[in-house]
């Protein structure tokens, strides 16, 4: 599968099977968008001119390449030769009003030699459905992972053989097929504690219920931490780096208690070998500068909430007797950004219908002098008066390009700033494992309340059909854990057909819960702008490259 | 252009 396209300026290829990314001149495009939809035998047919008599897997004499496959008599023939000759012939001559004929060889030479290498026209393997498990001997699934396909034989050809909801209506069999998906070892590496279902804000689009998650308020006592911190360690197989994120509600409501969870998980990590990463994410209200010391030293990420503009937030970032909160916390986000040393900090705005023009909140977030941002579109029913329209779609999709095309700009003139989904890393990102496996919600990574109970996530903390079982039993609804493990990218049907599937893996299943109803749901929308993050992500990448 | 944090796309993560 290949994914070609023009943005600011660049003509990326990006060929999903083997991750290859390609920035490439208009004639070697125009080639690409041509033959980005046939299969590779027949690319290689059009791309060495022999369709007479085409081996798939012979290189032609004129590439020249170290890693060219050995020539054998196991090749199989391209059996349409003729049709092949012909898209050659058509191809040729329609780039020959634009391009001398020595340029279209050249160019279609240098796209054989990226074939021949595997990094262009890779397919996933017939059998297995993914070309990597098959060819590399070094990914053995059956000694380390289970994948119920391949012990059990189950069809991936369509066909709906699972019905895993756990009795609980979470999940359609239309969407999915079975393939469970994780380590073996089932070992919790990640909590997020809820230390506060209470909040000092009120605000409208609040996934938790502002604050309390529709149930009563409440603070996590000290003694549950601590048990939740045990039970993280109790059930971390041979994990080094654990992860604990303070959250809520407002989390700093219930600040020493997060003190003292802290210190006793640091007490644990020289006697256990465990090393404890923490987050706190905060509306800013409670900031002072205990707490800027504290989590400049012990905090390894902060995110500060705040929407941009000062109308933008006060929308519907108000406190309990509907004043906004813009400038109380602004100062106090200045003050710890300005204080920061250690760890990162993250400005996370969420965009909604009423200002889909989420741009000029980045723009005013800089103004602020903040440069790690991140700024979310709002999930929500789609009744309700924030949610963002069809043609809001449209127009965020401008702003994505619009962000990417000031970050390059900006970069340039040495000012640079960083946004959240722009970050691809392309020396050091996640291994395919990871790509599949998703979040790890529901299996390594759980949501804790102030009552102790454990669910799959923090956004799934107020609906009771995802109650998974508490921190002093562990989990005692293994059907849904066993739901989680097959939340993965080999178990979604609708991303199949996707080029972004290796770099969502899938999507969020709570924002599918929310907008379909169904986990295995997916969140057209969500997708849509998705993929146009990935592919402003790429252009900003070129532009890096190129600069150089 | 060979076997990590756990990530809340509300997957740039970096052996």
């Amino acid at each position: 599968m290949i994914h070609a396209f023009q943005l600011l300026g660049y003509n990326l290829v990006l060929d999903v099977y083997s991750g290859s990314i390609h920035v490439v001149d208009d004639l070697v495009y125009a080639i690409v968008e041509r033959l980005k939809e046939v299969p590779r035998d027949v690319a290689l047919a059009v791309l060495t001119g022999d369709s007479s008599s085409v081996l798939s897997d012979a290189a032609p004499a004129v590439i020249s390449s170290d890693s060219l496959p050995a020539l054998t008599e196991n090749h199989s023939f391209t059996n349409n030769s003729a049709w092949n000759s012909n898209l050659r012939h058509e191809l040729i001559d329609t780039l020959s009003s634009r391009y001398k004929k020595s340029d279209i060889e050249e160019a279609m030479n240098a796209l054989l030699a990226l074939t021949y290498d595997d990094k262009l026209f890779c397919e996933k393997d017939p059998s297995e459905k993914w070309c990597v498990f098959n060819q590399h001997q070094n990914l053995s699934i059956s000694n380390d992972l289970e994948c119920d396909r391949k012990h059990r034989g189950i069809q991936t050809d369509g066909s709906e053989s699972c019905s895993r909801d756990g009795g609980n209506g979470v999940v359609s069999q239309k969407n999915h097929e079975s393939c469970a998906f994780g380590k073996a070892d089932g070992a919790i590496k990640a909590l997020c504690l809820n230390v506060a279902h209470a909040c000092n804000l009120a605000c409208s689009y609040c996934f938790a219920g502002q604050g309390n998650y529709k149930g009563s308020q409440a603070l996590m006592p000290v003694e549950t931490g601590r048990r939740a911190i045990d039970f993280l360690v109790e059930h971390s197989a041979a994990r080094h780096y654990l992860e604990v994120d303070f959250f809520g509600g407002e989390p700093l409501l219930n600040w020493p208690m997060v003190k003292e969870t802290v210190a006793y998980a640091r007490s644990l990590e020289s006697k256990t070998g465990k090393r404890f990463r923490f987050t706190l994410t905060t509306n800013g209200i409670l900031i002072d500068d205990d707490v800027i010391d504290f989590t400049n030293r012990e905090m390894d990420n902060v995110v500060l909430s705040l929407d941009g503009r000062k109308a933008t937030h006060d929308r519907f970032r108000v406190d309990r007797q509907g004043r906004g909160s813009y400038d109380t916390i602004v100062p106090k986000f200045q003050e710890l950004v300005r204080q920061s040393t250690g760890g990162t900090h993250y400005v996370r705005g969420t965009f909604t219908h009423a200002n889909a023009d989420f741009l000029n909140d980045v723009i005013h977030l800089l103004e602020l002098g903040f440069t790690q941002i991140s700024m979310e579109p709002v999930v929500s029913p789609t009744d309700m008066p924030y949610a963002l329209t069809s043609d809001d779609i449209v127009f965020i999709k401008q702003q994505y390009e619009e962000l990417a095309s000031l970050m390059i700009q900006r970069r340039r003139e040495d000012r640079p700033f960083t946004f959240f989904h722009y970050m691809i890393d392309l020396e050091k990102g996640p291994c395919i494992y990871k790509r599949i496996a998703g979040c790890g919600s529901g299996t390594e990574y759980l949501a804790v309340t102030p009552t102790g109970d454990l669910y799959p996530c923090h956004q799934l903390v107020d609906n009771p059909a995802f109650l998974m079982g508490n921190i002093w039993d562990g989990i005692t609804n293994t059907a849904l854990q066993d739901t989680y493990r097959h939340l993965n990218l080999l178990s979604r049907k609708a991303c199949r057909d996707c080029w972004a599937q290796l770099y969502c893996s899938g999507g969020c299943a709570a924002n599918a819960f929310h907008t379909t109803g169904d986990l295995f749901g997916v969140d057209e929308n969500g997708c849509e702008l998705f993929r146009k993050r990935m592919e402003c992500g790429l252009a900003i990448k070129a532009a890096e490259v190129l600069d150089v | 252009l060979r076997d990590c944090q756990t990530s809340c796309q509300s997957v740039n993560q970096a052996q």
